[in-house]
């Protein structure tokens, strides 16, 4: 009620251009299961092969709508990465048409270099709203750390000790599988929509990407939709969050100096502190002279 | 209180700057000389604490600050290009985003920890309104960073929080058009807000002056809650509060790099990596944690003036404490009824907390109503009662007998005084 009130300006302005894909409510959520992830935990790194793998679908099958707009193809070789080498990213980058201008001005298509954005599907968000039924596919630089779920009480305490961190993937992957045709009896689809289990509201503009057997994998992993969507939802994670393998690296050392200097800073303040502490110590019964620092 | 130096430096140009400017003998005074009580425990360490997260928030501040760019259409795109291009840029970030959360996390402590040992009291009254002062500062500083970002969370927490003035009758939409630079939150809104952003901390660490000023006059609130008599009941700062600080801030800097290197967004609301759409607004528009407790007070009311007013007065009561709070005993250690209230005020600021990420319906409501009604009873109901009513336990005679209190034994008032002759 209150809120109502407060917002109301900014809902008038907000409901006109309300679209399917906008969650209805986070009420409906059905909880993604926690799948294992190589870069979870302390140690945590990113797959060389599973991201290699999900470029790989990102390329064939998510680019088509998705932009990324935020990573270059010279991000490929970035240690932490998907290791492709420079040679490699050269290849990939030569395989797009980046639109240019040249000398005298006029626009022309010239082949990819690797410090080029990927580009984008669509020239705009009005021509990716009229391709895509009314919605805009969303960019895919961020949208690892841009997806999640509400863990609730007391998931959320547990998460800060367990690391539990991988919400963004979790989610994605399901998504991924968790399309059903026909949606289950009762559900009211409205027209262009597709039925999602982990969809809050369970209505996705998006059709189903993947299925089994859509994209080659030349490493012998399975192709199956369960496989492709975990190692592109990898792929996001490393798109979304590409320092992981270096945070985590130095977070260890950081974690290793700082338990060290609390322990000497311990025993220094004890010693310190021995003198103030000695009436105490009598108390208890213990002579101050003879106890060590 | 404040420790009269005894400064005289050797070197020889220290002497002559001595005679001509004396900060020697000021920080020797302050920092060195200056007389602790002994009985300090851990939670004395939040405010150096405090000054080391200000330090930290202004240098990695300023240099995020010298890759930012606050303009409407690019300041999304910057923060990711800090987080991707800019060399431990991730690092820059994260450091300042979680940072934030450490500072309150830690300014929360310090501030229940003085409202426990009653350290607003007499002679501290002016220590304590600088705290507030300090505060609100932080909350302000805060809230313009989180927009800085430009995602949707930064967005429409900015146009929720800007519409609260709106409340006020008039000139309310005057005012936050006035504060807008504009008819909706735009770029000219981030624009301000990026020029008070970096120009907060400043004003803060003013104020932090004065603070520490105000304590070294008043000198420190200590467990027991009574003044120290003698030299038995102090310890010199340095070495004594210096090692015991430097402890308590590894120990602190373990769980802050825990967050920064390991999760570094679990405070971070996913939806603000959707760059800023005015045109959608989110499913749900919820604050940072540190502000949850007073955003459930404001949606608790069903007016919204009222509502707004609730809000502001749950953060400037704090600034009366000293006068709502009747009793002539500081700390709760011998307040048994004050202890138990304390704790209920504790669990309730929580639960003010856990409902303002709750959806504002049904049950939530209800206990957030309640909740409120506790939180505001217990500054203008149950402290100026207590003092009247109360019936506080015996206060030891000095700081030296409330140590030992817990090991009462001849051979310890003997060495305790032997300690004592020598200091």
């Amino acid at each position: 009620m209150k809120r109502q009130s407060a917002f109301a300006a900014a809902l008038v302005l907000a409901t006109a251009s309300l679209t399917v894909s906008v969650p209805a409510s986070a009420a409906d959520q059905v909880i993604p299961p926690e799948l294992h992830w190589s870069f979870a935990g302390p140690f945590g790194r990113y797959d060389q092969g599973q991201l290699q793998r999900g470029f790989k679908i990102y390329r064939e099958v998510c680019s088509a709508c998705h932009s990324m707009n935020l990573l270059s193809f010279r991000n490929l070789a970035d240690p932490g990465g998907p290791g492709f080498s420079e040679a490699q990213v050269k290849q990939i980058a030569s395989e797009y048409k980046i639109k240019d201008t040249d000398d005298q001005g006029n626009e022309i298509e010239r082949v990819g270099r690797p410090a080029d954005h990927f580009p984008a599907p669509f020239p705009n968000e009005k021509a990716a709203k009229a391709a895509n039924g009314g919605v805009a596919p969303p960019d895919m630089s961020t949208l690892a750390k841009a997806r999640g779920y509400t863990r609730g009480f007391p998931w959320f305490v547990f998460d800060i000790f367990t690391q539990y961190h991988e919400e963004g993937p979790d989610y994605i992957a399901a998504i991924l599988k968790g399309f059903r045709d026909p949606p289950p009896k009762g559900f009211k689809l409205p027209p262009g929509g597709h039925y999602n289990v982990y969809f809050p509201g369970h209505n996705i503009a998006m059709p189903p990407p993947l299925a089994d057997g859509q994209v080659k994998y030349d490493d012998g992993s399975p192709e199956t939709l369960q496989q492709y969507s975990h190692d592109v939802a990898a792929f996001l994670m490393w798109a979304s969050e590409p320092h992981l393998n270096q945070r985590k690296r130095i977070g260890f050392q950081v974690m290793i100096y700082l338990i060290v200097l609390s322990g000497l800073l311990y025993f220094t303040k004890k010693k310190v502190w021995h003198e103030v502490e000695a009436p105490r110590e009598a108390a208890a019964g213990q002579d101050p002279s003879k106890t060590t620092i | 209180m404040s420790g009269h130096s005894t400064y005289q430096p050797q070197n020889k140009f220290l002497q002559w700057l001595e005679k001509r400017l004396p900060i020697g003998g000021l920080i020797h005074s302050s920092f060195v000389v200056y007389p602790v009580p002994r009985n300090l425990n851990y939670w004395w360490t939040f405010g150096g604490i405090l000054a080391f997260m200000l330090a930290s928030q202004m240098i990695t501040g300023i240099i995020l600050a010298m890759h930012y760019t606050p303009n409407v259409h690019l300041a999304f795109d910057s923060v990711e290009s800090i987080m991707r291009d800019v060399n431990y840029g991730w690092l820059l970030r994260y450091l300042h985003a979680t940072g934030a959360s450490m500072f309150f996390l830690a300014v929360y402590i310090h501030m229940f920890r003085g409202i426990y040992y009653g350290s607003y009291k007499e002679p501290r009254e002016v220590l304590w309104i600088l705290g507030v002062i300090i505060y609100l500062l932080m909350m302000a500083t805060g809230f313009m960073g989180y927009v800085l970002v430009w995602g949707q969370m930064s967005f429409w927490a900015a146009t929720v929080i800007t519409n609260l003035f709106s409340a006020i009758p008039g000139v309310g939409d005057a005012i936050v058009t006035w504060l807008w630079g504009g008819f909706a939150v735009g770029n000219p809104t981030l624009n301000r807000f990026y020029s008070l952003h970096y120009l907060l901390p400043f004003v803060i660490a003013g104020v932090v002056v004065l603070h520490v000023w105000a304590l070294h006059v008043a000198g420190q609130n200590n467990p027991a809650g009574i003044e120290p008599k003698s030299a038995k009941d102090v310890v010199p700062f340095t070495p004594h509060a210096t090692a015991k600080d430097a402890f308590g801030l590894a120990v602190f800097l373990i769980v802050f790099a825990w967050f920064v290197f390991y999760i570094p967004n679990y405070l971070i609301h996913p939806d603000n990596y959707i760059p800023a759409n005015p045109a959608v607004t989110p499913s749900e528009i919820v604050p940072e944690w540190y502000y949850l407790p007073f955003y459930a007070i404001l949606r608790s009311i069903p007016n919204k003036l009222l509502g707004v007013i609730a809000l502001f007065s749950a953060i400037l009561i704090l600034a009366f404490l000293p006068w709502l709070d009747t009793s002539r005993v500081r700390s709760a250690r011998y307040r048994p009824l004050f202890k138990q209230f304390f704790w209920l005020w504790v669990i309730a600021a929580i639960g003010l907390g856990w409902l303002g990420s709750k959806p504002p319906e049904g049950i939530y409501v209800i206990l957030a109503r309640l909740l409120t009604f506790y939180y505001f009873a217990f500054f203008l109901i149950i402290l100026p009662l207590l003092g009247i009513f109360e019936k506080t336990k015996p206060l030891p005679n000095s700081i030296s007998e409330s140590v030992l209190d817990a090991h009462k034994g001849s051979d310890a008032k003997k060495h305790s005084d032997k300690i004592g002759a020598k200091a």
